[in-house]
């Protein structure tokens, strides 16, 4: 194809439609479908459909530094304990209600990213050695908490158990209840809408320019070290809100729990699997992992006959997680969402 | 993805040359004496925490035993990072399978645990050239994020494998033999003195292979230019394969030699994970000796930790200097400024 | 009026003096062509004068203001906005996205960001490729593209490096001519690094010859190619570097 003339342009030919309209439609749609969901699911169904909407918000939240930031972390559970923690300490020490405890847990992890971002970028982290300092933050919480007798130690806390079972400013209702799911979709939600805004904003297009190339991107006048750490800390408060929200739900939080690195690899896999720096990535990602956990664990306690050596032991759940991982950066890089949005935009 | 430049205390990356004498490149004086005078300090330190000098010559004896096991294990790694430019999360994981691997050989053959370096090493290789081979390579020259999630998924399986078809009950393996024994003021069971013998002479074993074989010249060239390495004829695949091998060999080894001193379980290896990874980042990605060096360094910072720090645990101090160290120098100590 | 004013730039590299002690002034709405043979430190200068490297001594002022050593972004706020000689799109974004990026960084507000992209994409001849992803496009688009990025901060100057590098002949020339009529239409004044004569020559009210880091001698095109030190320098190129 040859540019050697100037070639004549139509005039006033229309300008491609963005998807944010589009999007932001989906996610109405999808929650407005949803919310019947789990008064037709029977309890255990129901609490895996609890999990996986956490996992998604974990996801979505990491999808945001992660993916369109291009800032791969390593130790999101770092802003999942710090929700955690915050709104657990809140709670236990000083009868503060959940919400509240939630909006300071964003604030705080917000506040921590941003501090631990500010230091690597400054000193100029990139790629494993990035990961490696947010693992590092991660695991330094894990076990300052472990030890710290400002939170409890090694047996973290245990959320109150109220006397009157339900309570929407101490968010707590009886087990089983459907409270917590319509809370925990309208955290999904809330974090895809963030999502979404935050790609059609102008730090949101400044960041993933930055992402696929920074000289780049410094050289047409985007104040790049800015742009990241708005990116992580809108990274950090979404995803401590799932971390809050854990703690409510199974009314205990603990070191391991809050900080451990499995929570980090919680917050990966679903993006990974359905697809990084995508909207719907995380989300398709947590549908195909959340139930995992419990179709393997029906598995092991009653399994097929040929599969009877299986009987009581755990741990398959993870092994699926870890090959369904391999499978999929291997052969779907993109992840399933993104294979699938290439497939269409090819026909 | 970029990283400081690492470096071998070896010759130019022009493969062709390798065979012949080289020029070493110098010793970096003001990292490793500030080093030197850092660990110093904190000797000093602990003493003065701790109030009593048989306390610090217990600590730096045990810190220095287990150092040259985090040397090994962490020698292995910085081998596959220099030459793959692979950050392998499965080093944990292989040296669990080592754990489990040295346990039933006692166990069920009633060998002697040094004896079962002749299986765990070879079948450790094994295994790494197996892995690398089968899944790993699929992976080569893709993005950073790749390969670390792949590794991830391996571990997450072997680990979860263990944890499935063995069993999360803690096992453990004795030293026929073992005892205290008095070294310089302090006492070390001789299961850690032979650990740390051991590390030292299969390191130095590596190290020789390395500089002197050509198994070991041709996985230099490929660590300083991949490219350069092919165009001499070098089989670079094998060269990865092989490489890949040997380090996941390494780790085999020191799961052997440490069994006697852990318990075992599918989690252990998790642990020495991480300090490996320390270890490599603070003795310079891709440097031999950095590693070994490092994992003194690491195996004295915990033990003074606990003395520093009396009331965290070990591994906050081992975090603390890693923090430090990415952001003060993040080349490590051998290395070069990018 | 002086637009940038250079003056006593230097630069080492472990010892080596890449640059060395260069000034010189560009006047706006003018177009400075720097030449120089292989290594003769021209990028260097280039990165020093466009923010992406520190100067050892010396200054660089724009309008007066002075941008010495300040950060790329700092510098294209100030009105400098340059290309790179490797092509660096955003890979993950179409040609549009790519140019209203830059539209935005410029200050515009989100509504009239892209058609105005629209139409600096349209200006820079990029029209055919604007809805197309620009990770995959040919040389001569993406270095329309780079154009684009650049010529949407509305820069005060603009700093091309070698933007005529890897196109063949053919392709030269609608890129020559859109330089031409960015000055004569949009007064941009332009600094360009080059190696390929006949585009120096016909281009450039100035010319700035380094050699080994220095300043070797400066002035109209016809003047310069004969002075006997310019040709000196060159001897020993290969003939392709004095091509028409």
């Amino acid at each position: 194809m040859s540019v050697t003339e100037l070639p004549s342009t139509a005039a006033g030919r229309a300008l491609p439609v963005e998807p944010w309209n589009r999007h932001l439609l989906a996610i109405g749609v999808l929650a407005v479908v949803l919310i019947p969901l789990p008064l037709l699911l029977p309890a255990a169904q129901g609490a895996v459909a609890v999990r996986v909407l956490i996992f998604a918000i974990m996801s979505i939240g990491w999808n945001i530094m992660s993916g369109f930031g291009g800032m791969f972390s390593f130790g999101h559970a770092a802003y999942f304990g710090l929700g955690a923690y915050t709104s657990a300490w809140l709670l236990v020490e000083h009868n503060i209600s959940p919400w509240i405890g939630m909006a300071v847990g964003m604030v705080v992890a917000a506040v921590f990213g941003v501090v631990v971002g500010f230091l690597a970028l400054r000193y100029r982290l990139k790629g494993a050695y990035f990961a490696l300092a947010t693992f590092a933050f991660a695991e330094m919480l894990r076990l300052y908490a472990s030890s710290s007798n400002l939170v409890n130690r090694a047996s973290g806390y245990h959320v109150p158990l109220l006397p009157d079972d339900t309570s929407w400013w101490f968010m707590q209702f009886e087990a089983g209840s459907p409270n917590y799911f319509w809370i925990a979709l309208g955290l999904t939600v809330f974090g895809l809408v963030v999502s979404v805004l935050f790609l059609r904003s102008r730090v949101g297009r400044f960041s993933v320019a930055a992402r696929d190339d920074e000289e780049a991107a410094a050289s047409i006048g985007i104040p790049v070290m800015r742009c990241k750490l708005v990116t992580i800390a809108l990274s950090a408060a979404i995803t401590a809100t799932a971390g809050s929200f854990f703690t409510q739900y199974y009314l205990f939080i603990d070191p391991d729990l809050a900080f451990g690195s499995s929570v980090s690899i919680q917050a990966i896999l679903p993006a990974v699997i359905g697809g990084v720096a995508t909207i719907w990535g995380p989300v398709i990602g947590a549908v195909v992992l959340g139930p995992l956990s419990d179709v393997t664990a029906t598995l092991l306690r009653e399994p097929p006959t040929f599969l009877s050596f299986l009987q009581g032991r755990v741990g398959l759940d993870i092994i699926l997680y870890g090959i369904l991982l391999i499978l999929i950066v291997l052969l779907l890089p993109k992840g399933v969402y993104g294979a699938l949005r290439d497939r269409w935009a090819r026909r | 993805m970029s990283h400081p430049s690492e470096t071998r205390q070896t010759s130019p990356s022009d493969p062709a040359q390798a065979g012949a004498p080289r020029t070493r490149r110098p010793v970096p004086w003001l990292p490793v004496l500030t080093t030197v005078a850092l660990v110093v300090a904190a000797v000093a330190l602990a003493f003065v925490r701790s109030g009593s000098g048989a306390v610090v010559t217990q600590a730096v004896l045990a810190g220095v035993l287990i150092g040259g096991i985090y040397g090994l294990l962490a020698m292995g790694l910085t081998l596959i990072f220099g030459v793959l430019d692979i950050v392998n999360f499965a080093h944990g994981a292989f040296l669990t399978v080592a754990l489990f691997l040295t346990f039933w050989l006692v166990q069920s053959l009633g060998l002697h645990p040094y004896l079962a370096l002749g299986v765990t090493v070879p079948a450790m290789f094994l295994i790494g050239f197996g892995v690398q081979r089968g899944v790993l390579s699929g992976a080569m020259g893709k993005p950073l994020q790749n390969q670390l999630l792949i590794t991830l998924g391996i571990a997450l399986v072997i680990e979860n494998a263990l944890l499935m078809f063995v069993g999360a009950n803690p096992r453990s393996v004795a030293l026929p033999g073992d005892q205290g024994v008095q070294v310089l003021g302090a006492v070390a069971e001789l299961s850690n003195l032979f650990a740390f013998v051991g590390s030292l002479l299969l390191a130095g074993g590596l190290f020789l292979l390395l500089q002197r074989t050509r198994l070991g010249t041709a996985i230099r060239a490929v660590a300083a230019n991949d490219v350069g390495a092919q165009m001499v004829g070098i089989d670079v695949r094998r060269i990865y394969a092989l490489t890949f091998a040997l380090g996941t060999a390494c780790a085999g080894a020191a799961g052997t030699l440490v069994a006697p001193l852990v318990t075992i379980e599918p989690t252990t290896g998790s642990l020495f994970n991480i300090l490996a990874f320390v270890i490599v980042v603070l003795g310079s990605m891709g440097n031999v000796v950095g590693a070994l060096v490092g994992g003194l360094i690491i195996g004295l910072t915990e033990q003074l930790g606990t003395l520093l720090l009396p009331s965290q645990s070990p591994q906050l101090s081992v975090f603390i200097v890693f923090v430090l160290v990415l952001f003060l120098r993040p080349q490590g100590l051998f290395g070069r400024s990018a | 009026m002086t637009l940038l004013r250079v003056q006593n730039v230097s630069k080492s590299f472990s010892g080596l003096r890449a640059v060395d002690d260069v000034s010189f002034d560009v006047d706006e709405g003018s177009i400075l062509g720097i030449i120089g043979p292989n290594g003769a430190g021209k990028t260097t200068l280039f990165n020093v004068v466009a923010g992406a490297m520190q100067p050892d001594s010396g200054s660089v002022r724009l309008d007066g203001n002075d941008i010495t050593g300040r950060t790329p972004h700092k510098v294209a706020s100030a009105g400098m906005a340059r290309t790179f000689q490797i092509m660096r799109p955003f890979s993950s974004m179409t040609v549009l996205d790519n140019v209203t990026v830059a539209v935005l960084a410029g200050g515009r507000s989100r509504s009239a960001a892209r058609t105005t992209a629209a139409e600096v994409i349209e200006r820079v001849g990029l029209d055919r490729w604007r809805d197309a992803p620009s990770e995959g496009l040919p040389t001569a688009a993406l270095k329309r593209l780079e154009l684009a990025r650049a010529l949407a901060l509305r820069p005060r100057i603009l700093l091309l490096d070698e933007v005529l590098a890897g196109l063949v002949p053919a392709e030269r020339e609608p890129v020559m001519v859109l330089l031409e009529q960015l000055r004569t239409e949009e007064g941009v004044t332009l600094v360009f690094v080059e190696h390929i004569m006949a585009a120096v020559m016909r281009l450039s009210d100035s010319v700035l010859v380094l050699n080994l880091g220095q300043a070797l001698t400066s002035g109209p095109p016809q003047e310069v190619t004969r002075d006997p030190r310019v040709i000196e320098a060159y001897l020993g190129e290969e003939p392709g570097s004095a091509e028409a």
